[in-house]
């Protein structure tokens, strides 16, 4: 019987192109996981150096001059709006490097009462941010890749889901000395 | 924090990834952290008690050289379990884009998956035509490591996104606190230059400082060369004159320990390498020891030397500069002593306590806000055809 042979081979021809679009969906919502994960890595990484760069502002172990530039860039980090954030942040990158050009500054931080932990806690900050990103950045590549494939856009797989951005600033870490105390030996 | 982290090649077999997989490990260990490695082993071989084994890695012909790689549903099946028991917080996978344990562990995990790239192979064939299978398992990983900026260049040229470079962790201590053996130490008018490497591996680059060695040994004719590695000793020394075979020395493999010595001990090292390097951890360990380093101006090689400030480069395969520069050297103790300076302060970056806590500020950024790892259910047949009734 051609017919019924026909009909099951129409039946498990469905049954695949399901099964490929359940799983291309699938990866997708991971995908789309991963990025909500990694921006509230982010988020949570570019908070945490604008805290301590308001918290060095406002401790009195910088110039007046330093002082009033990085507590304006944090400021400015720590309020600005989802469209402004970008550029917000970026100068912030450019005032900590600013600011922290002479290693002397960074020696006056860590000289100052319980200035030690300040300074690991900037440096370990200053260096997460662009660690961060490059995850977020490389995530929302990844789901845009996806996203711009025939199936995905024929059959809608992505929803309602926003089509991911990219965060673009200017991550460059001013360059902080090493803590000498902590050297290799140290351990 | 649970770590677990899987080395793709066999775990009795002497690698980089193998060294660099164990002194990360003991590294996280020794910090407090729950570390389980997953590794390709004989079942015979004695583990330590951090390794769990993956079974017998079969040797397979790929890419030009043999593999041993593992594969197929027991090592599925092994991984799986691995991860059900292990409850990681961060699952750290090595060389994900070969056919291995890795890509394995990729493919049947979720949750936070940082990854690290170590060679910089050109594409392969293979590749290209296993892209579209691999891409789903290679997007999975949160997080990437590149070891160097080349093998970084080489992983976004290759596979797009991007990575963040963590160079590969040496033990300072280690060498710098090494005793030299006075039987390698060079007199006035008697330098030792070290060679470390595969003998009979054209790409370590041997035949080259052969072919310079002449060269050297009529400027400075006490000179010594010390040669650390396996291989045809007979060969390596077949193109050299007869009466020069006597300033040649073979030590045959060496342990860690009389390789932190010999380090510590010549007046010169040299890496003549002539390709395939992506890092030079070789170079890093020299420099711990307080060895000046003349090396190949390899792009690896010329990042990890600092672009040259921290040890002398010379053009890749040119016995001639390589016997000028050796010669200068090793009648310039100034800029030997220059070097050796520069060096020692150039490697704290590569020390394990900067390295580790490089590696720890990636897992905790993968890990803020994720759910642990876990088999991915989904690869199942069943769950699969259960979510395509829906």
């Amino acid at each position: 019987m051609p017919t019924l042979t026909t009909v099951i081979w129409i039946v498990v021809a469905l049954l695949l192109v399901g099964v490929y679009l359940s799983w291309t969906a699938g990866r997708l919502d991971r995908l789309h996981a991963r990025i909500d994960a990694a921006r509230a890595a982010l988020d949570a990484a570019l908070l945490r150096r604008a805290s301590i760069a308001q918290e060095l502002a406002t401790a009195g172990v910088l110039d007046p001059a330093a002082s009033m530039v990085l507590h304006q860039a944090a400021h400015g980090a720590r309020q600005a709006d989802q469209d402004q954030r970008e550029v917000a942040e970026s100068e912030l990158s450019q005032a900590l490097r600013a600011v922290f050009a002479e290693s002397a500054q960074f020696e006056a931080v860590r000289a100052a009462p319980g200035g030690r932990e300040t300074a690991a806690d900037l440096s370990a900050a200053v260096r997460r941010v662009p660690m961060a990103r490059r995850f977020h950045n490389d995530a929302v590549r990844a789901a845009r890749a996806l996203r711009r494939h025939r199936t995905v856009r024929w059959f809608r797989l992505a929803g309602h889901a926003p089509f991911p951005l990219a965060f673009e600033m200017d991550d460059e870490p001013p360059r902080l000395p090493a803590d000498p105390g902590r050297g290799p030996s140290a351990e | 924090m649970r770590i677990g982290v899987v080395c793709p090649y066999s775990w009795d077999v002497p690698g980089g990834v193998q060294f660099h997989v164990r002194d990360l490990a003991e590294h996280l260990i020794r910090l407090g952290h729950e570390v389980s490695v997953l590794a390709p082993s004989d079942d015979e071989t004695p583990l330590p008690s951090y390794v769990v084994s993956a079974g017998r890695a079969v040797p397979v012909p790929y890419n030009g050289s043999v593999a041993r790689l593992n594969f197929g549903f027991l090592s599925a099946a092994r991984v799986r379990r691995w991860l059900h028991e292990g409850r990681f917080d961060v699952l750290h996978i090595h060389e994900p884009a070969t056919p291995s344990l890795s890509l394995l562990a990729c493919w049947a995990a979720q949750g936070p998956i940082v990854a690290t790239f170590h060679t910089s192979n050109p594409r392969s064939r293979a590749m290209i035509a296993a892209y579209p299978i691999l891409q789903p398992a290679l997007e999975k990983i949160s997080a990437r490591i590149a070891v160097s900026e080349y093998a970084r260049r080489t992983l976004v040229e290759h596979l797009g996104g991007d990575a963040v470079t963590i160079p590969n962790g040496v033990d300072v201590g280690f060498f710098s606190g090494a005793e030299p053996e006075p039987a390698w130490q060079g007199g006035p008018d008697a330098r030792t230059i070290g060679f470390i490497g595969r003998i009979d591996e054209p790409r370590k680059g041997l035949p080259v400082l052969m072919k310079a060695l002449p060269a050297i040994l009529e400027a400075a004719p006490g000179t010594r060369l010390l040669v650390a590695g396996r291989g045809d000793e007979q060969e390596a020394v077949a193109q050299l004159p007869a009466a020069m075979r006597g300033n040649v020395e073979f030590l045959g493999m060496v342990s860690d320990e009389d390789k932190a010595r010999l380090l510590r001990s010549v007046d010169l090292y040299v890496a003549p390498n002539t390709g395939g390097e992506s890092f030079g951890i070789i170079l890093v360990e020299a420099m711990s020891a307080g060895a000046p380093v003349l090396a190949a101006d390899l792009d690896a090689f010329e990042q990890v030397l600092d672009g040259g400030a921290a040890g002398e480069l010379f053009p890749v395969g040119r016995a001639d500069a390589l016997a000028d520069s050796a010669v200068r050297l090793l009648a310039d103790p100034a800029r030997r002593t220059g070097l050796r300076e520069r060096g020692s302060r150039h490697v704290r970056r590569f020390d394990w306590s900067t390295v580790g806590a490089d590696i720890l500020a990636v897992y905790e950024t993968v890990t803020d806000g994720a759910a642990s790892v876990a088999p991915d259910e989904r690869t199942g047949l069943r769950a699969r055809f259960g979510l395509a009734r829906d």
